[in-house]
């Protein structure tokens, strides 16, 4: 189970990598939120929302805030 | 030899737009300026005797048989070489032209066999036809002097000594002179035969290679009555360097040149208009029949995409069709190690709809899912992803586009807002500058490759972006203006430097930018692009590619005329695919190099249907038509057509489907077409998820790698036995037509039908094109679109509605489908397979001619001939430092996997830089590959794995396992399950 989070971090941080050069950070993380809703199934949505409720290790800055800006769009606490 | 049903105007058509009025025995045409006068006459319906003219080649003016006579003109000048003129007054016939023209045939035939009766072209021969025409009665010459119809010489003449040979001949005589002009048989080509006896040496076949093709392989040897066609230097057929497009069959006038086919069963008697299934040009083909036999496939000269041109696999590589590991009964079993048992089809698709639900009501209803390959036609791959979203009540359907041009779909909807190519393959004509990146078209695309290469014989610049030295690199009077031999995965950054050049240059266009596309994003991508860390100068440590030669090609695109931009899935398949599609449309729209002919941004899309299969939803987030399933108003829409709620959540994307089967949450799959096993990245994720499900539904021709993982086969239809429509690279929609029964007894449209309905979600389309119709009804894109209407253009090109009832050739003319072009950043980020000390080099995959794909048709065709297994490239440094001979067995072993090939050195590579084919199973070329992906589509970086190559003497184990594995599975299949000898 954990390989397959590790392989959803990864994804998350690539997509990450494409938005970071927009420098108005709450953006680029809405725009990493709005590829995850668009392309996620719910089910990997839910896994890596639930990662970064138990610490998102391995999710770099502007995925993990984009993991949370995901949680608004789901309509889903994370700690 | 020509189609049986097709009329030879005798010259090329032109474009000119001016007409001009000449009478032709007596008879007014009108036809455009500079047409030949022997083409004006074919447009009004009069035939003037010819043999070196057709209409797919230039005027030749050689066989002096379409000789007229004009008014106020002296002689009797080639009516193929002259050109109409207004007013003239042309005369055809005369008995002065009857004379000259009989007399050119009484020399002819004194040097052709006269085994008309028994010859491969009796009933469709210009020769015979000539000679009837001409009204021949005698032939004075005889064959006692010199020929080249005989092995031998018939009669020695007084004072000539002949040399003694043995001519092969077994009826010969031995100790009687032989020929020296005769020439034997060429059997040597798998699919036609060259018998230089019956040549009458008319140059089509030459010319045909030259003007069609554009290899020049074949040449006329000799002068005067020694002159004889030769191919390479005087070599066989299959030795030189033609590559059996078969150009040259159809353009020979006799049997010189004739398919082994036609010659075993002789000649059609029907034909039956439909589109090739292999590559993305989608070629159009007229299949000529006797009863339900194939007696020869001959490409379509009405056909949009081609044009009347082929290649080796579309005109000859149909055979795996009637291969006899072709299986066409259902079969089912419950373990994978269990042999097959035949059943009824009523049982086989009883048990999916049951296994389905089972599945549903233990594990969820998002459990199982559905995959169409860009094998299925429009019609097909619309059915699944309506079975999946309708039937199965879920999103989880995919099509192999993930693992070739998602990126396209997404770079291009995000900047030009709309997922497909700019142009139509037509559009090259009116090209300056191609640049070509991430594409091999010679092998992947041949017949679009031949269109390219004759725009570049006509003095357009070429700019090829590719770490290998691809053929159009250099190759017959073609030679790229630059080649940017970058490192594999620095596209981004590539693109990055060009963009540079162009806006540090002041070569942006910048009336076109201003008028057409988003300004603040814009203003954000030129100041982002003139960063001085974009420069060439500073990127070319990490690309490899010298700073002038980036400078000089970003000039000439940017500044050389009409530029075209053709790229393939050298530039889709790496982890940063949809940022380097996004940077090529950043580089059309900055150069306002869109919207016109000539211009563009060109995905050369690898299988026939992979643009078909996108457009009709098979992506688990999207409907036909690239629309959102979260988007209400379109959902709704389908919800009331197809009488069902339907989701509003993507569903699983290919490799999320492993993933979630290796979690338990994913446990039953239908498989339309496409072998996942063989053609998706690190094969053992692959076969470890598909072990980890309960049912998997294959649904193909034979049993292919993924099908010795299932527990249900169904046998699938080829593109011969159904009727529906694909969609090439260029948008266009063309026929799919039934030549041949299914042997299996269902199209694969009948078998989804099937399933759906015993799962309780009613299908009753009578035919195909009922579903085209819903289609039409429900995608703004396809609204004009019917097969009646199809029929009667011979193809359209999406999109087809109210405002373009005939199609759209070339998209973007006046405003983006977006309205506004939106320029997008693109960071460079440098793939995580990076080289190391344990994998130092690079391996690179791709494709060749011969073979196709994962090789499931072509492998089971003569082409394999040309390619019988798939070799590791390695440049002579790499391989010297190894101490690798070229023929060695070596392994490649990278973080995946390891497998062993056998090693080609070859300086086409760079050092540093190794490259594989994917063509045949055992090869394992995907055990290596890793499950990196694109950021955006999650498609394969297939094009980066960083290896080690090393000298072994043995397969790899995991090649070892494979052909037992493979043995056993194919030991479990039934003799009876295999198609019957007809």
């Amino acid at each position: 189970m954990k390989a397959h989070v590790d392989h959803l971090v990864t994804m998350a941080n690539d997509i990450a990598h494409f938005f970071a050069v927009e420098s108005d950070r709450a953006k680029a993380a809405d725009s990493v939120a709005r590829h995850l809703k668009q392309f996620w199934d719910p089910r990997m949505r839910r896994r890596i929302l639930a990662h970064l409720t138990a610490g998102g290790a391995g999710l770099e800055p502007l995925a993990a805030a984009g993991v949370r800006r995901l949680a608004e769009l789901d309509h889903v606490t994370v700690a | 030899m020509l189609s049986i049903v097709e009329i030879d105007f005798g010259t090329p058509p032109l474009r000119t737009v001016e007409q001009v009025s000449l009478q032709i025995d007596g008879v007014s045409v009108r036809v455009p300026a500079g047409t030949s006068v022997l083409r004006a006459a074919a447009l009004a319906g009069i035939r003037i005797p010819k043999l070196c003219a057709t209409d797919m080649l230039e005027a030749f003016g050689s066989c002096r048989l379409c000789l007229v006579e004009i008014t106020g003109k002296k002689g009797y000048p080639a009516s193929c070489t002259t050109p109409v003129e207004d007013g003239m007054r042309v005369a055809t016939q005369s008995r002065k032209l009857a004379d000259l023209r009989r007399g050119v045939m009484e020399l002819y035939i004194s040097d052709h066999p006269l085994d008309c009766l028994t010859c491969p072209a009796n009933g469709h021969c210009e020769l015979q036809d000539m000679a009837g025409v001409v009204g021949l009665r005698e032939v004075r010459y005889g064959y006692d002097g010199a020929n080249h119809v005989y092995p031998e010489m018939k009669i020695e003449e007084p004072g000539q000594e002949w040399p003694v040979r043995d001519s092969g001949d077994p009826g010969r005589s031995h100790g009687r002179p032989a020929n020296p002009l005769f020439a034997a048989r060429d059997e040597s080509n798998p699919y036609f035969t060259f018998d230089p006896s019956k040549c009458i040496v008319c140059s089509r076949c030459v010319r045909a290679c030259e003007e069609v093709q554009g290899t020049f392989a074949l040449t006329i040897q000799g002068r005067g009555f020694e002159s004889k066609v030769a191919a390479s230097q005087d070599q066989s057929f299959l030795d030189s360097e033609c590559v059996s497009c078969g150009a040259c069959v159809q353009a020979c006038p006799t049997a010189t040149l004739s398919e082994k086919s036609l010659i075993a069963h002789g000649q059609a008697e029907h034909s039956i208009t439909t589109t090739c299934a292999y590559c993305g040009v989608g070629c159009s083909f007229r299949a000529e029949m006797q009863g339900e036999q194939i007696v020869r496939m001959v490409p379509n000269k009405d056909g949009h995409a081609n044009h009347g041109h082929s290649c080796v696999k579309g005109r000859f590589a149909i055979g795996y069709a009637t291969h006899p590991e072709r299986i066409t009964k259902p079969m089912l079993r419950a373990k994978i190690s269990d042999p097959w048992r035949i059943v009824s089809w009523d049982e086989a698709i009883t048990h999916v709809a049951s296994e389905f639900r089972r599945l549903q009501a233990t594990y969820g209803r998002d459990s199982i899912g559905g995959i169409t390959s860009s094998r299925c036609t429009n019609e097909e791959t619309y059915l699944v992803q309506k079975l999946v979203r309708a039937a199965f009540g879920n999103n989880n359907t995919d099509t192999c586009a993930r693992v070739c041009h998602s990126p396209t779909g997404y770079g291009l909807k995000s900047t030009l807002g709309e997922s497909a190519g700019t142009q139509d393959f037509d559009s090259i004509e009116s090209t300056d500058v191609m640049l070509v990146i991430g594409a091999n078209p010679t092998d992947a695309h041949p017949v679009f490759a031949s269109a390219m290469k004759r725009r570049l014989r006509a003095g357009a610049r070429l700019i090829v972006v590719d770490p290998r030295r691809i053929d159009l690199v250099r190759s017959a009077h073609v030679q790229a203006d630059y080649h940017l031999k970058l490192r594999p995965g620095t596209n981004v950054a590539v693109l990055n430097t060009l963009a540079h050049v162009i806006v540090s240059e002041g070569l942006v266009d910048e009336a076109f930018v201003a008028a057409r596309c988003e300004s603040d994003a814009f203003e954000q991508w030129r100041a982002f692009v003139a960063d001085p860390r974009h420069s060439p100068e500073a990127m070319q440590a990490e690309t490899g590619v010298p700073a002038e030669l980036v400078r000089g090609a970003a000039r000439l695109y940017a500044s050389g005329g009409n530029a075209a931009i053709y790229y393939g899935l050298g530039v889709t398949e790496h982890s940063q695919g949809s940022t380097a599609v996004m940077a090529i449309a950043n580089l059309a729209m900055a150069t306002g190099n869109i919207g016109r002919e000539g211009v563009g941004v060109n995905p050369l899309r690898g299988q026939n249907n992979v643009q078909g299969s996108c457009d009709m939803g098979s992506f688990p987030h999207e409907f036909p038509g690239y629309r959102h399933v979260g988007d209400d108003a379109v959902r709704t829409q389908f919800e009331r057509a197809w009488g069902v709620p339907l989701l509003a959540e993507p569903g699983l994307r290919i490799p999320n489907m492993f993933e979630a089967a290796l979690d338990g949450e994913f446990k039953g799959l239908y498989i339309e077409g496409e072998d996942i096993v063989q053609s998706d990245p690190n094969t053992r994720h692959v076969t470890a998820a598909l072990s980890a499900m309960e049912c998997v539904v294959v649904q193909d021709l034979f049993l292919c790698e993924t099908a010795k993982y299932a527990h249900v086969f169904l046998p699938g239809s080829s593109f011969l036995e159904k009727d529906g429509t694909f969609t090439n690279a260029e948008r266009r929609i063309s026929p799919v037509r039934k030549v041949m029964q299914p042997p299996g007894g269902h199209a694969d449209w009948e078998i989804t039908q099937l399933i759906a309905n015993a799962m309780g979600y009613p299908m009753h389309y009578r035919h195909p094109s009922e579903i085209m119709d819903e289609i039409a009804a429900l995608t703004p894109t396809f609204a004009g679109v019917s097969f009646a209407r199809i029929d009667r253009l011979g193809s359209i090109q999406w999109p087809c509605n109210e405002q373009h009832p005939e199609g759209t050739p070339v998209m973007h003319v006046d405003t983006f489908v977006r309205g506004k072009g939106r320029f997008l950043r693109t960071e460079y980020v440098p793939t995580s397979e990076r080289v190391n000390g344990k994998h130092p080099l690079l391996l690179t995959t791709g494709r060749i001619l011969s073979q196709y794909n994962v090789g499931a048709q072509t492998r089971r065709t003569a082409n394999s001939i040309w390619h019988a297994e798939d070799v590791l490239e390695i440049h002579p440094h790499d391989a010297e430092e190894r101490g690798i001979a070229d023929g060695d067995w070596v392994g490649v072993e990278s973080r995946a996997g390891d497998t062993v090939l056998h090693a080609r050195v070859s300086e086409r590579m760079q050092p540093g830089v190794v490259y594989t084919t994917f063509h045949f199973p055992e090869s394992g070329a995907n055990v290596i590959t890793t499950e990196n992906s694109d950021w955006a589509t999650n498609c394969p970086e297939y094009k980066v794995t960083a290896v080690q190559v090393t000298r072994v003497t043995q397969p790899s184990e995991w090649q070892q396992r494979h052909e037992t594995f493979s043995r056993r599975q194919r030991a479990l299949v039934d003799d009876d399950a295999y198609i019957q000898p007809g």
